[in-house]
């Protein structure tokens, strides 16, 4: 086992990740403590694009695996790919963004290496006897723990998105390494893969959400919160009682049984904050809370709050985005 | 066909979170524990199977756990699961998911079960690595976060919808392989008391790490990350609430995010 530190650069479309990217700088300052390099390692099909994104970042090393059977994401071929390059780098330490691919990835390629993984950690450092030592939260965010590794085994973790900003540099080698996939990694076969939302962002992707909440009443006054996000180029949000109402769909749900999201900015309008709804966004950076009740338990996580008729302030903050960008 | 729904039980959502005073663990003491959530849809599910498929032969429910963990299995029998295996075994408290997914793996091969079903997560560790891991173990295919599940005609084969960030994909995967399930699949009927009654005589099968072949191996062999110092979130700051009338508000708000957060 040699000292380095790989990051998975997840891409989709030749586009990488922003939360894989951003998996660079933890991984430098884990070399730097280990006295190893930052290995990247790509996985995909024509991503020249994620490679120049890549080389931006001043990682040491690039593995590029590129294939078109590696085009769409498969769990199988893509930790058949993740596996080979770790064999080939043979690194302590494999980070990824926390993302459905990290989650879905990290824990197969970690049993594969036998291994060791966390999920969605904020936190990372070698302790004095050499074991990774993260932090992560869990109970729905209501409490965080530390995860120490085992010394002696590979240790693989999924970065929580925007904990920490991608660093920039320069000086990465490149080298392609084949794909040679293993026996049976054809059973899983993607027959379509259709883009959602026309051209509003998801939750998941977006530095910046904002969600509505019941108090919109209806689907069609829906229509102020996608024209806030418009022109903050933001993803939509929405409450688990909006989306019970019919209001949006389950797809844009945020909190524990929808998506947890941990963008630079997260504006909730007009919910109230149940506790089912903070634990899916309470680690965002900034988060504000516009809602007519001052009781509303969202005031408790928020940053800034106005008291006030959602349908009064969000066009209001729309109007002056406008002015300001003139 | 036999089905396997590995369940877990966890503190219900609406927990009051309070740490040990070591710190090496949640307080458990009076903590209502439930069905996960997400389990929940992967009972469902099964079950819909069993009732709609007349080669579906079974729907057994897994638990690895304390002994409370044995009403986390008299739910899914209540439902319409037809047995159940508790692994019944304080050794689980100290491993982390690999080593519980290298252990079921081996009940799972023992049992030859075609399809298991998983929840996406679990509300209590926030993870979601038993499942993808419990699949490479098995060296199964799996797929995530399923929103979409129909088995094909011959039974030997299946498509799965599911949605990825900003995407909505179809995946076909033939059997064994397994399955963790996302909200909007299903939602779990409610047990009536009649079936909770019932449960009751449906058979379980109680058994210890001890019967699970190579387990001591298994668990050596891969896994062995420790949870340690547990801490309440991070104080957030208090917050500043805006006054005055809404174009007001909005300019402030708009220059205090430009200015002052610099999230915009």
């Amino acid at each position: 086992m040699t000292n380095d530190i790989l990051v998975f650069v997840e891409q989709r479309d030749d586009k990488a990740h922003p939360g894989a990217l951003q998996c660079v700088a933890p991984a430098k300052a884990l070399a730097a403590k280990a006295g190893g390099k930052v290995v990247a390692c790509i996985i995909g099909d024509n991503m020249d694009n994620v490679v120049a994104a890549v080389e931006q970042t001043g990682v040491d090393q690039i593995i590029k695996i590129s294939d078109p059977a590696l085009k769409l994401y498969s769990a199988l071929r893509y930790r058949t790919a993740l596996t080979a390059a770790i064999e080939k780098a043979d690194p302590r330490v494999v980070l990824m963004a926390t993302t459905f691919m990290g989650r879905d990835l990290a824990p197969r390629v970690a049993m594969r290496a036998k291994g060791a993984v966390a999920n969605d950690v904020v936190e990372l450092d070698f302790t004095g006897s050499n074991e990774l030592d993260v932090v992560r939260p869990l109970y729905n965010g209501k409490a965080s723990c530390h995860v120490v590794f085992p010394a002696d085994k590979l240790a693989v973790a999924t970065v929580r998105p925007n904990t920490f900003a991608a660093p920039t540099g320069s000086g990465a080698a490149s080298e392609d390494l084949p794909f040679a996939p293993a026996a049976g990694d054809d059973r899983i076969d993607v027959k379509e893969c259709a883009k959602t939302g026309g051209d509003v962002k998801d939750v998941t992707e977006a530095d910046i959400i904002v969600s509505g909440g019941r108090a919109l009443k209806s689907e069609d006054n829906f229509k102020i919160i996608y024209e806030l996000a418009e022109v903050l180029d933001a993803a939509v949000g929405a409450s688990r009682a909006a989306c019970d109402a019919g209001y949006q769909p389950h797809s844009r749900q945020v909190g524990l049984t929808g998506k947890t999201v941990t963008p630079k900015l997260y504006i909730a309008c007009g919910i109230s904050g149940a506790i089912q709804h903070l634990a899916g966004m309470r680690g965002s950076k900034v988060i504000v809370a516009v809602n007519s009740d001052p009781e509303a338990p969202l005031f408790g996580v928020a940053d800034y709050g106005i008291v006030d008729d959602v349908f009064k302030v969000v066009p209001a903050l729309k109007e002056e985005i406008i002015r300001l960008n003139g | 066909m036999k089905i396997l729904v590995v369940l877990k039980q966890v503190p219900d959502s609406t927990t009051n979170v309070k740490i040990r005073p070591d710190g090496e663990d949640i307080e458990r003491a009076g903590v209502k524990m439930v069905v996960d959530p997400f389990a929940e849809f992967a009972i469902e599910q099964a079950v819909l199977l069993k009732e709609k498929r007349s080669d579906v032969e079974s729907v057994t429910a897994l638990v690895a756990g304390p002994a409370k963990a044995a009403e986390a299995l008299r739910t899914a029998l209540a439902v319409g699961a037809d047995d159940g295996i508790h692994i019944q075994d304080d050794v689980f408290d100290g491993l982390d998911e690999l080593q519980v997914a290298a252990a079921l793996a081996a009940v799972i091969k023992e049992g030859g079960y075609d399809l298991v079903f998983r929840g996406k997560q679990e509300i209590d560790l926030d993870s979601g690595a038993l499942g993808p891991a419990l699949a490479e173990a098995l060296d199964w295919p799996h797929v995530g976060a399923v929103t979409e599940f129909a088995l094909a005609e011959d039974g030997k084969s299946f498509v799965a919808g599911r949605r990825v960030e900003g995407a909505e994909e179809k995946v076909e995967v033939p059997l064994p392989a397994l399955v963790t399930c996302e909200k909007g699949l299903c939602e779990m009927r409610y047990p009536s008391l009649p079936n909770l009654m019932k449960a009751k005589r449906k058979p379980v099968k109680a058994m210890t790490t001890a019967e699970v072949a190579g387990f001591a191996e298994l668990t050596a062999s891969v896994g062995g990350s420790k949870l340690h110092q547990f801490a309440p979130p991070p104080e957030r700051p208090p917050g500043r609430i805006l006054q005055g009338e809404a174009e007001e508000t909005a300019k402030e708000l708009v220059k205090l995010l430009r200015e002052e957060a610099k999230a915009i």
